[in-house]
């Protein structure tokens, strides 16, 4: 056991050696969930407001006019109905204002039924900024009206991003990516690298067991893995106001195991690389790139082709995202969550296993 | 203290080392000659534990190279032609990494390490990162570390690959000094002037070992004027390249 020691007081050097390395893996987590905390912020300005409309009735230049006196909004002049979607797309305007050509009698009641009055068309890409201008003109607009019985006379219509997701979502999804780039990229280039350098040889010929050497080597990961979980944690309840009501213990024992898996991951990529750059690029591109597309980190699973959806069963971030979710946002007990951990485990002890086995069969 | 009957290795149809015997004594110097893909790295393999041999048999330090290959790690120190320290590690934290490994008390690696620094005159640069040393000085620390739980036998693989002629004398005066304290020296090389220097070279061709006596003898019974000669007439017959 004092062997071992010796091995974790060295693979700690390694990395404490390494001032950058370990300021990013510290670092990019906090930056991350600092950064989608900012995104997610309500407080909403200067939403620059184009207008269309057919003819510049009175009513309708009294309500530019207002808008025009809002500190919410910059009027950004008036349209031609066929330049909407080239306003949203460049960019010059966030939020169209679209008079009916009937928006007089419309308000006055005197058009037919259903008629809307005004159609607010949103550039959806930053959901956040789109949700809160259509709020907030809404609002400008019944406050001109004075009823709000006459707010269906508004049709909200947004573009590109229909679902509207939240941006805390992105928590979840910085976990289970994070955990994947530290454990699984860290350890397995750590791993190639004393292959590359010929330590290994030199540890192999030692009469410590394999196994502890690389044990060892996991242990200062797990624990910089662990630093990361609570920055993020501590940052996404009080920085970014996250719900966190469910289970604290289950969303660590989850973590945990995420954890070990991505550490499997490494030791398995380790195997298979024989040189760093390679190790990088698998860790990459093969664990990477899946936990983004199919894990629901930045799309949700439901909107993936038929096709590609079953590949989101065999990418444990998604189970691990799906999870952290449920207990963070939605706020499930621990009971909620069995599947998952259930899942997790399961797949953590089949990569280990194939990872350990492939490792000793590199050794022969 | 190093004996080897019969011993082959056999991946598919190729043998890579091929029915080779032969015995090392105690405090013995010995040259481990070969071109490259004789054999000579697979061979030192078996012997080290690091791969397992197809057929054959041997002893190293009294235990069986086929079933205790754990008992022998703890009586064998290994330095390899890859530089084999830590670089972002110190000096003197190699030394306690390399001690600790080979189960060395604290005191022991303090001490031991004391004295080895000492012994190289190396004691200012104790905390200096590895990193930051020459190479010249690398190898011949990485020898005193590997040197530093005292085994039995140590097996140096081309260990003085890339260091400047000064220091390759100096580096073969501490491998004279280890060996006449007892330790036997396992040492393969490319510079046929260094196995002048060992007690015994064996040379292996294609996998055998094809001639094996004091380079003197060698020297004597090739005709020729130095192991050089006698390494390019023995290897000449070579089949396999690389």
């Amino acid at each position: 056991m004092n062997r071992f020691l010796y091995f974790v007081k060295k693979e700690s050097l390694h990395i404490l050696r390494d001032t950058r390395t370990i300021l990013v893996v510290i670092g990019i987590p906090i930056v991350l969930t600092l950064l989608f905390g900012f995104a997610i912020s309500t407080d909403v300005n200067n939403v620059n407001v184009a207008v269309c409309a057919p003819h510049k009735t009175v009513s309708i230049i009294e309500t530019v006019e207002s808008l025009q006196h809002n500190t919410l909004f910059t009027f950004k002049g008036y349209i031609p109905q066929n330049e909407i979607d080239a306003t949203l797309r460049s960019g010059k305007a966030g939020a169209v204002l679209v008079f009916d050509e009937d928006y007089d009698r419309i308000l006055a009641g005197t058009a037919g039924s259903g008629e809307k009055a005004v159609q607010i068309v949103l550039d959806g890409s930053n959901p956040t900024v789109s949700a809160s201008a259509g709020v907030y003109l809404s609002a400008m607009l019944n406050s001109i009206w004075g009823d709000s019985s006459q707010m269906d006379m508004i049709e909200n219509h947004i573009l590109y991003n229909p679902q509207m997701k939240s941006s805390y979502n992105f928590v979840p999804g910085i976990l289970g990516l994070i955990f994947i780039l530290v454990c699984a990229m860290m350890t397995s280039v750590s791993i190639v690298r004393e292959k590359e350098m010929g330590t290994m040889e030199v540890l192999l010929v030692s009469p410590v067991k394999p196994i502890w050497i690389i044990i060892a080597k996991m242990i200062p990961y797990f624990v910089l893995s662990c630093i990361n979980l609570a920055s993020i944690l501590l940052l996404a309840k009080f920085a970014l106001g996250v719900p966190m009501t469910g289970s604290m213990a289950a969303i660590i024992l989850i973590s945990v195991i995420y954890i070990i898996l991505a550490l499997g991951f490494g030791l398995l990529v380790s195997t298979i690389a024989k040189k760093q750059v390679v190790a990088l690029l698998i860790s990459g591109m093969v664990l990477m790139l899946p936990i983004m597309m199919f894990s629901g980190m930045l799309f949700p699973t439901e909107n993936l082709p038929v096709i590609l959806r079953p590949f989101t069963y065999i990418v444990p971030a998604r189970w691990y995202i799906d999870a952290i979710r449920k207990l963070m946002i939605e706020g499930l007990a621990f009971k909620g969550v069995l599947l998952e951990i259930g899942i997790l485990t399961a797949m953590t002890i089949s990569i280990l296993r194939v990872a350990l086995a492939k490792f000793n069969d590199r050794l022969e | 203290m190093i004996s080897v009957r019969n011993l082959t290795k056999q991946f598919g149809d190729f043998k890579a080392v091929d029915n080779i015997s032969f015995d090392v004594a105690k405090g013995e110097i010995f040259g481990f000659l070969g071109a490259n893909g004789a054999g000579k790295t697979t061979a030192i393999r078996i012997l080290c534990g690091l791969s397992k041999a197809t057929s054959g048999s041997g002893t190293i330090a009294g235990c069986d190279i086929m079933s205790q290959s754990e008992e022998i790690k703890k009586n064998i120190g290994y330095m390899c032609q890859k530089f084999s320290l830590y670089e972002d590690l110190t000096v003197l934290e190699n030394m306690e990494l390399y001690g600790g490994i080979y189960g060395l008390t604290a005191k022991e690696i303090a001490a031991r390490s004391e004295a080895m620094l000492k012994e190289l005159d190396f004691g200012e640069h104790r905390n200096d990162l590895v990193g930051s040393i020459p190479t010249g000085w690398r190898q011949k620390l990485a020898f005193t570390v590997a040197n530093l739980h005292r085994p039995k036998v140590i097996f140096l693989d081309e260990p003085t690959g890339g260091v400047d002629p000064l220091t390759r004398r100096q580096f073969w005066a501490m491998i004279r000094r280890t060996a006449s304290e007892g330790t036997t020296v396992f040492v393969t090389t490319h510079y046929m002037d260094e196995a002048e220097h060992c007690d015994r070279v064996s040379v292996m061709v294609d996998g055998k070992i094809m001639a094996l006596d004091t380079p003197s003898a060698l020297i004597e019974k090739y005709g020729a004027s130095s192991m050089d000669e006698v390494f390019r007439s023995i290897a000449r017959n070579a089949v396999r390249n690389e």
